[in-house]
């Protein structure tokens, strides 16, 4: 438990004392607050379309503005993580600091899981500026805020999974550009599967966006924590890591 | 403290450690000598842990290396090749996370952080960042790092490479210091780095140990044998015919072989090597001058742990390729050295 704390401490420390975190979090807000404009501004004018057709009553901040930023947000976050978690494993690689990790008495598992929880950690950060939005809205407005809270989980939980892939892809190189590129072909990949099941129902298609990350994260936006969803994401962090500690061990046999 | 038996690592293709196996005594210095790839990277890097070896066995403070890693790990201090520095940490801030590493905490770590920096002469960049150190600094971080946790074993891939002559003392004179409280294993391709500082010598080539000894005894070998510098000139007028000398001077009782060192216009300089006292020196002047040459010059010269080195790892052909003639006697280069007959052969 120690072990992993000071893991966590030393990345989380490095993010903030680099740019990068700054970088990425400057971004990810403004990207995430156009977005935000864009879907307010639209609900206010359908509003009052409405209002003045006389149909009032069907206007909903949970399902018209919340909703579709939880999903918009859930794939922004595929092109935050490779950035997140390039670095974690290559650059030690590259620094020669492996070496110190892997000499001192702390196990593989306890530096995976530091690593691992530092760069939820940061991505937690990010959604920190998705909550100063919505916080907005309830200034001004009354939505509901369990579905948002379930929401978040299942951002927390869809990325937990990306970021264990990807940290495993950062422990299989020295250059973290590769293992960002590889890393983002990946999350590109686990988005895009999601499509095929709109105009194909063959078994290969039902396979494919059953193992996209987007299709499990719909239930979470509606704010309904799906058991099979929660399974899914949790079983991908579960590989991501084991893979992950597979990989450092075979460092040792290989290098 | 250390012992190493039948220890082998391959790589993909090749045999980097074949075989080798040594021990080491508590509170002791110890260099491990040989040149490049000669496996001792590879040698440290199973003994701390990082490198699984392919067969074999190495126990470090008593604990064995593939079954009690964690303990292993526990005990040893460990400076490789390349300090394992994060370019974007503070001086201070890195030695307290790798104190945190290795098990300490509180005011227990803060003393000794203070201390190790004083210890290794950086308390002057505390507050730098350690990418922006100089190669000097990075090295002496590298040993603060390795001593942090008072490890029971230190082990030290080349800590004197790359620093300028002042550091290299400095850094010799601390790693003697450390060695009252440290068993020490210090890896080297400099053989007066060892002299100075080691007190066991285990020289390694190829993946192989050629010799392991100590200091005091390699000196004792080398003052062991005796050798002869001499100047041959010929006679005025006549031309010099150096195979001719080399093979007169080898039929000298004692002799146990001779070595054309170089040529000057009509004459040559020769070498002979004996065991100490087998040889008479009157006897060598006696066979040139009776055989009508003229000896300008002869000195005997003792034989410094470099030769022995250079011997024992074969390599004395590509360190010195300026003292080898082009036309070599046919039986120089079948001789074997004595000092290397007598130890294991080392491999061609
Ligand atoms: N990761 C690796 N993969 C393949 N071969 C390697 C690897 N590391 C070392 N070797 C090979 O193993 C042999 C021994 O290397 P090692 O680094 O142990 O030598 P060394 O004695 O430390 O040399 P130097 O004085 O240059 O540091 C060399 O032939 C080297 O090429
Ligand atoms: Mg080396």
């Amino acid at each position: 438990m120690r072990n992993i704390w000071i893991i966590f401490a030393k990345e989380m420390k490095s993010y903030f004392s680099s740019p990068v975190a700054y970088i990425l979090l400057t971004m990810f807000a403004v990207i995430f607050g156009f977005f935000f404009w864009n879907m307010v501004g639209f609900f206010v004018i359908q509003g009052a379309e409405m209002m003045a057709s006389g149909q009032m009553g069907q206007m909903n901040v949970n399902e018209q503005v919340i909703r579709p930023l939880l999903g918009n947000a859930s794939v922004l976050g595929l092109f935050f993580i490779p950035m997140i978690t390039m670095r974690l494993f290559a650059e030690e690689k590259r620094n020669g600091t492996i070496e110190l990790l892997a000499t001192s008495p702390v196990r593989d598992i306890e530096i995976i899981l530091g690593k691992w929880l530092a760069a939820v950690g940061l991505y937690a950060c990010m959604l920190l500026f998705t909550a100063i939005s919505f916080a907005f809205l309830f200034h001004y407005g009354n939505p509901d805020w369990k579905p948002l809270a379930v929401g978040y989980l299942g951002l927390l939980l869809q990325a937990g999974g990306l970021l264990a892939v990807g940290t495993f892809i950062s422990t299989l190189t020295r250059n973290q550009i590769i293992a960002g590129a590889a890393t983002f072909g990946v999350c590109l990949m686990l988005w895009v599967f999601a499509w095929v099941s709109g105009y194909d129902s063959s078994t290969w298609a039902t396979v494919l966006s059953y193992l996209s990350v987007v299709t499990h994260f719909d239930s979470f936006g509606k704010g309904l924590i799906e058991s099979k969803d929660a399974v899914y994401y949790l079983t991908v962090i579960f590989l991501g890591l084991f893979f992950t500690a597979r990989s450092m061990e075979s460092l040792r046999w290989r290098s | 403290m250390i012992t190493v038996k039948e220890l082998t690592r391959k790589y993909a293709r090749i045999t980097a450690v074949n075989h080798i196996s040594f021990s080491v005594a508590k509170g002791q210095i110890v260099g491990f000598l040989g040149p490049n790839g000669a496996g001792k990277t590879t040698t440290m890097r199973m003994l701390t842990c990082f490198l699984p070896p392919t067969s074999g066995t190495a126990t470090v403070a008593g604990f064995d290396v593939l079954e009690q890693s964690l303990e292993v790990r526990k005990h040893i201090g460990y400076l490789p090749e390349s300090p394992p520095l994060y370019q974007d940490m503070e001086t201070t801030d890195y030695l307290r996370f790798v104190g945190r590493l290795k098990g300490m905490a509180g005011a227990e770590l803060e003393k000794r952080v203070d201390y190790v920096m004083g210890r290794c002469a950086v308390t002057d960049v505390k507050t730098r960042l350690l990418g922006k150190l100089s190669k000097g600094y990075r090295q002496r971080v590298g040993l603060a790092q390795a001593i942090i946790h008072n490890p029971d074993v230190l082990v030290l891939d080349e800590p004197t490479a790359g620093l300028d002559p002042k550091q290299i003392n400095e850094t010799r004179a601390l790693i003697k210091d450390l060695a009252g409280e440290h068993t020490i294993i210090l890896s080297t391709h400099i053989l007066s780095e060892v002299e100075q500082t080691c007190e066991q010598v285990i020289i390694i080539n190829k993946g192989e140990v050629v010799a392991t000894d100590s200091v005091v005894n390699l000196q004792a070998r080398a003052r062991g044998v005796e050798t002869v510098v001499l100047e041959v000139a010929a006679a005025p007028g006549a031309v010099l015919d150096a195979a001719q000398v080399q093979q007169r001077l080898s039929q000298v009782p004692g002799v146990a072989q001779v070595l054309v060192k170089g040529r000057r216009d009509g004459a040559a300089v020769f070498e002979t090597e004996s065991r100490k006292g087998e040889l008479k020196r009157g006897d060598l002047a006696r066979a040139v001058i009776e055989a009508g040459w003229d000896l300008n010059e002869m000195r005997p010269e003792a034989m410094s742990l470099e030769e022995i080195f250079l011997r024992l790892t074969g390599s004395e052909a590509a360190m010195e390729p300026e003292v080898r003639l082009e036309e070599g006697s046919p039986g120089e280069a079948a001789a074997q050295p004595e000092i290397a007959a007598a130890e294991k052969e080392p491999q061609a």
